[in-house]
């Protein structure tokens, strides 16, 4: 057991810290695309400064993403051997595809960072968006082969053996899309989010007008990605509430099936007890988010024997968090678009600046809360309904030992990649004093 | 077994001798820097190298994901066996992909800064040197057929066999030919910079003569115990024909060093060396993706069903196409000068 745990923690600790750097690679390309676009179209040598600043910063969270990703497709055999034993023929073709979206990043990502003076400068723009675009793509390829993980399809399951494997019907499995969409539009908000605050501050304390105009881009992108994910944000928890009703149920903290479900808004579910206390309720709110329906039947997790919950606490708790940041950068985003637009003046305002900064790490503890709200609310189960996550752990002991090391090493680098960034600004304000 | 299967072995082969070729190429430039002493020119030889990965490292890097990927999807018993008999070596591994790509990233974007120039040029050398000694005894332990998935005790289990005699020698002889891939590469880059060719030449040279004594110890290692890998080998006549036919193209490259180190000829051997090297390997490994005490895994075994591999192919296939073109781009960008034929 307490190896299952470890082995649980390195995955989940790779994955959060690999995320952060999938969610960069995936939006920050397009926001440097979209300022070297207006260099081009302005001739505004911030535009280019900018671009050059960002591509940096994008060079080298590339670089941590690219090898703490090969460090997970290793992960996912040193850890899970019973699990790629069988998912490898089912779901590893989409990682094949991935492979070369991932390869042609790596290949734009050189012509664009090396190429400045090398290749013409629309072919050199185009390179940027690609990155961005393959990516996306790659995103997409990865989370298809998650979304098989919560919605196994393309295979009969014989006695411990897939049989009648079909690689496409498990690709385009029902989870898939809705999860890869869910996941990307987050990135943006989140990384549009994340930047705009950062160069909020730095207007604040330096007034360089290239930080107002990279706060203009990078809140263009959060807000309008943060508008639309409520939209997807509903559709993905119907499709989770057809799906993985035990999902739903241990995301809401429901215990009871009841008709006309109340939505618990906050809350500490006790598994002892069979109960949510110190939530808020919305009459019939849940029965009407998961089925469209005020009256409609939603299960609640005493349908199912105890041996089957996900651990419902956090599961509830993390669902809280992602639904709370993704509620308020909604509502903010309204507001910013209207300021964009109509009150210009207030990104010149201290407080609406400091306020902004404030925003900074909020979308990024949201993917953290969603990737929680997915992984751990599909346990006991690896594959949803199939395998359990305990059938699949590797025979070798020692996991609490490379468990350490993984975060040992994720941390130190953390923290150089901060102190880097620091350096790179630094670097930056002293080429807009001169 | 299927055509498409053999075609996915034929992929799987690529992407491991494109992974040695153009990746062992950037470890290798970075084992080299760390040989590179008090010369007075070190600070150019630096520059030289670092301009020659800066560009391509990363899209070289995804060959490695790319046989991951083949071998998980297509050939999933094997990965799963190496990932729990091998987990020791494939994280230390690990850790040296991790140090060197990221130490090398943050020397090049971080302002200059003796003190942490310095820690990132250690890390960097030190990853360059433990990735390929480690992918290397992974090489060895599946193909001395010392790995026993019955024994009981942690050191038979996991460790025993990627710390074999055969497999830290070939540890060491893929370090070896990673540096020997740098270095005459490197010596054909030294456009522009006349006074480092003799540098260059002197660090090939030094790396050829390395490669063949590490290269005959590996075999003669081979013979230790009763597995005997070399006897395997030598009584292959595909495995016993390359590597014979690599030992007589040393000596036209040996000549075309010392008289036109920067000639087309030299890396053009040099390829071809490694490349048969490799294939040799293969043939003695042949028909078994790895060897046990038992026998260990065949190929036509290990594949995963008709439908999968069918899937893999197509997306090989496509991925080839756009993949290709886009390379062939990003080197004609920043390799083309370098292809021209010496002097």
């Amino acid at each position: 057991m307490n190896e299952l745990i470890a082995a649980r923690s390195q995955m989940a600790f790779s994955l959060g810290f690999h995320i952060i750097f999938a969610a960069i690679g995936m939006a920050m390309p397009f926001l440097m695309s979209a300022a070297y676009y207006f260099h081009i179209k302005t001739k505004d040598k911030d535009y280019q400064i900018l671009t050059k600043a960002w591509s940096k910063g994008v060079a080298i969270f590339f670089a941590v993403g690219a090898v703490s990703g090969t460090a997970l497709s290793f992960e996912l055999g040193l850890l899970w051997p019973g699990f790629m034993k069988h998912a490898g023929a089912i779901i590893g073709m989409p990682f094949s595809w991935e492979g070369t979206a991932f390869f042609l990043e790596a290949i734009f990502l050189g012509i664009f960072l090396y190429g400045w003076d090398k290749v013409h400068t629309k072919i050199h723009w185009l390179s940027s968006l690609f990155v961005g675009i393959c990516g996306v793509t790659s995103a997409y390829f990865v989370i298809a082969a998650n979304g098989w993980m919560n919605s196994p399809t393309g295979f009969d399951w014989n006695n411990g053996n897939p049989i009648n494997i079909d690689p496409y019907a498990a690709m385009f499995n029902d989870a898939f899309f809705m999860q890869a969409t869910h996941m990307t539009v987050a990135a943006f908000a989140a990384v549009g989010f994340a930047v705009g605050g950062v160069h909020a501050l730095l207007y604040y304390k330096t007034r360089f007008p290239l930080h107002l105009k990279a706060l203009k881009i990078a809140l263009v992108f959060a807000a309008v990605s943060s508008l639309i994910q409520p939209i997807i944000g509903d559709l993905s928890a119907k499709a989770v509430a057809e799906r993985q009703p035990i999902k739903l149920a241990a995301m809401e903290g429901l215990f009871e099936t009841q008709k006309g479900a109340p939505l618990l808004i906050g809350g500490i579910p006790d598994e002892e007890r069979r109960a949510t206390e110190y939530a808020i309720h919305i009459p019939k709110a849940l029965s009407f988010l998961a089925f469209n329906d005020f009256d409609a039947e939603v299960k609640g997790l005493n349908e199912w024997d105890p041996e089957f919950w996900p651990p419902v606490l956090i599961t509830h708790l993390a669902f809280q968090v992602m639904i709370g940041i993704g509620t308020l950068l909604a509502l903010v985003s309204v507001l910013f678009l209207f300021a964009l637009k109509w009150r210009k003046g207030w990104f010149e305002n201290k407080k609406v600046l400091l306020f902004i900064f404030a925003l900074t790490p909020l979308g990024f503890i949201a993917i953290e809360a969603g990737w929680i709200v997915t992984e751990v609310g599909r346990q006991p189960w690896i594959i949803y309904g199939i395998m359990k996550t305990a059938d699949a752990l590797t025979p070798r002991p020692g996991i609490w030992f490379t468990f350490a090391l993984y975060a040992l090493i994720y941390s130190m680098l953390s923290v150089v990649v901060t102190y880097l960034l620091v350096r790179q600004i630094r670097l930056l304000h002293s080429t807009l004093k001169r | 077994m299927t055509i498409v299967t053999m075609i996915n072995i034929l992929f799987l082969f690529v992407s491991i001798l494109f992974y040695l070729l153009f990746a062992g190429a950037d470890f290798g430039a970075g084992i080299l820097e760390a040989f590179i002493g008090k010369h007075p020119k070190r600070k150019e030889q630096m520059e030289l190298m670092g301009h020659a990965i800066a560009p391509v490292w990363e899209a070289n890097h995804v060959w490695l994901i790319l046989a991951v990927v083949i071998s998980f999807v297509g050939f999933p018993p094997v990965y799963e066996f190496i990932s729990i008999y091998l987990h020791v070596p494939i994280i230390l591994a690990l850790m040296g992909i991790v140090a060197r790509g990221t130490a090398f990233t943050f020397r090049h974007y971080d302002p200059y800064e003796p003190k942490t120039h310095k820690l990132y040029s250690y890390i960097f050398r030190f990853g360059s040197f433990i990735t390929p000694f480690f992918l290397g005894t992974v090489v060895g332990a599946i193909t001395m057929g010392t790995i026993d998935p019955d024994a009981n005790r942690f050191t038979d289990l996991y460790l025993k066999h990627w710390l074999h005699p055969f497999s830290i020698s070939l540890g060491i002889f893929t370090c070896a030919l990673c540096a020997f891939l740098a270095a005459i590469y490197l010596t054909g880059e030294t456009r522009g910079a006349r006074e480092l060719i003799p540098v260059f030449r002197k660090k090939s040279i030094y790396a050829l003569i390395f490669m063949v004594i590490s290269g005959a110890v590996c075999l003669l290692s081979g013979f230790i115990g009763e597995e005997d890998f070399s006897g395997r080998f030598t009584n292959n006549p595909l495995s016993i024909f390359s590597v014979l036919i690599a030992t007589i193209l040393l000596i036209p490259l040996y000549l075309t060093l010392k008289d036109n180190p920067r000639s087309l000829l030299v890396r053009g051997l040099g390829v071809v060396i490694v490349t048969l090297i490799l294939s040799g390997w293969s043939a003695a490994q042949w028909p078994y993706f790895i060897r046990t005490v038992e026998g260990g895994i065949l190929v036509q075994e290990a594949a995963s069903p008709e439908a999968t591999q069918e899937g893999l192919l197509l997306a090989l296939v496509v991925g080839s196409l756009l993949i290709f073109p886009a390379l062939g781009y990003l080197f004609k960008i920043f390799k083309w000068e370098f292809l021209k034929n010496g002097d």
